[in-house]
């Protein structure tokens, strides 16, 4: 709740002092498990803005998919430590402008994962949640349970690694600093260990399950072309139905479209009705950016994202004849 | 099965470079082999990782994208940007459990005519012993 207080006094100073037209945080959603964005523009509003692991929504997504409404204004917003990365690439990518954001950076403890949630309650309606720190309490028809905080976080939460904004104007709270991270990159190695065939079948089980909602692409901050390769009808490139070749294209290319603009927010895993992995090639392309062009999306807001930058001395084996 | 296996490569070649040098290896009447299936493009970074998968998973057993040699880019720095875009693609690829091998780049400038069909046997050859794409049969197409 200390969170809560201070982010609705930082988003009244910020008015007050016309620093900002608009400001996007999230405010209590009507359901229980899942936040709403919230959009503050009066002084009153910000009574609404809250801060819990209900939080989720990465609100960088407006700059891009909302762009009109964010031309030549100033707007304020309230990130966590990957929103913050969403951020800063957006700037990198020239979709906003640094001097028109003012970024407030929340502590992040990681946001839940509805669906998890929801496999503990075996699916039963979840009418409130309470957030004790370590633990949290869900509540319903005839049930009260206690839940440890890691059984529920995102899986992009529990292995994350920049959980503070590292690019803001405010912080507030207390900040958490770097968290070294190595189950993430162990649950690379262990993949990459497989045979050829293991991998093609454990990719193939997850993305056969794929129904083709795009909730995925449509939540992601990296994803705003303006016409999607999915959407294209002259030339089409992916067909439409959801056989694996097709569902295969979709994910392997929208990868390769966001790869080393990834922030791993998470963000597509959370909305994934059928709950797929989506965030294992993500990673896996991410930690391969890193090695070979040493770049992390959106941690410096003075580099270059890596697909649009190179080096004239890069090694080029597989290079033939 | 009598019959030969001759494999199909679709080939995206750049049109200032590779495909000149295509070009080249045809009005030197050098011989090279026919399983090429050339494509013409503007630049090899106009050629995105769909293009590639696609021509893959609709049964191309070897896909061959060819640009200009780092430096001498007629756009100046798009074949740079190819090859960070292709390292990924091949990465990938290595993920699923693809084979990568059937995923070629090569700097082939537009006065490289016997580059060009060097390049273009010694693919074929390679992709011969590798044999069929597979994913025809995984994957229904």
């Amino acid at each position: 709740m200390n969170t809560t207080n201070e982010l609705r006094k930082s988003i009244k100073a910020l008015i007050a002092e016309k620093k900002v037209d608009l400001f996007l945080a999230w405010e209590k959603g009507s359901l229980p498990l899942t936040a709403t964005p919230l959009f503050v523009s009066t002084e009153d509003q910000a009574d609404r803005a809250v801060f819990d692991v209900t939080c989720g929504n990465n609100l960088s997504i407006y700059f891009t998919k909302d762009r009109k409404q964010f031309a030549n204004r100033k707007v304020g917003i309230a990130v966590k430590g990957c929103d913050a990365r969403s951020v800063v690439l957006n700037i990198l990518e020239k979709q906003i402008q640094r001097e028109n954001v003012v970024i407030v950076g929340v502590p992040c403890d990681g946001v839940l994962d509805r669906k998890k949630v929801l496999a503990k309650t075996d699916g039963r309606e979840v009418l409130e949640l309470i957030d004790n720190g370590e633990t949290v309490t869900v509540k319903g028809n005839g049930f009260d349970l206690l839940l440890n905080r890691n059984e529920i976080l995102s899986s992009s939460c529990l292995a994350c690694t920049y959980p503070d904004a590292q690019e803001y104007d405010v912080f507030i709270g207390d900040a958490r600093g770097e968290v070294p991270n190595e189950s993430r990159l162990k649950e690379i190695h262990d993949f990459q260990a497989l045979s050829a065939s293991e991998r093609w079948d454990k990719t193939r089980n997850e993305y056969e399950r794929c129904i083709r909602c795009y909730a995925c692409r449509n939540v992601c901050p990296s994803c705003y072309c303006n016409v999607c390769f999915v959407d294209q009808n002259d030339p089409k490139w992916i067909g439409s139905t959801c056989d694996y070749t097709d569902t295969l294209i979709f994910h392997v290319i929208r990868n390769l479209h966001v790869a080393g603009r990834c922030v791993e927010c998470g963000a597509c895993q959370r909305a994934c009705p059928m709950d797929i992995d989506l965030l294992m090639l993500n990673r896996k392309v991410a930690m391969e950016v890193k090695d070979r062009f040493g770049d992390i999306a959106g941690l410096d807001i003075n580099g270059k994202p890596a697909m649009s930058d190179f080096r004239e001395d890069e090694k080029q084996k597989f290079i033939m004849g | 099965m009598n019959k030969e296996f001759k494999p199909r490569i679709t080939s995206f070649l750049c049109k200032w470079c590779s495909y000149t040098g295509a070009d080249l290896a045809g009005t030197s009447r050098l011989q090279y082999s026919t399983s090429i299936i050339p494509l013409q493009v503007m630049c090899s970074s106009r050629v995105d990782p769909v293009f590639l998968l696609k021509a893959y998973l609709s049964g191309s057993d070897g896909v061959l994208l060819g640009g200009c040699h780092p430096g001498d880019c007629h756009y100046e720095t798009g074949n740079y940007h190819t090859r960070r875009r292709f390292a990924l693609v091949k990465e990938v690829f290595e993920s699923l459990g693809l084979e990568s091998e059937r995923l070629k780049l090569s700097w082939i400038s537009a006065s490289e005519g016997p580059k060009f069909a060097r390049v273009a046997n010694e693919y074929t050859e390679e992709i011969r012993k590798l044999g069929e794409n597979p994913t025809r049969k995984s994957i229904f197409l």
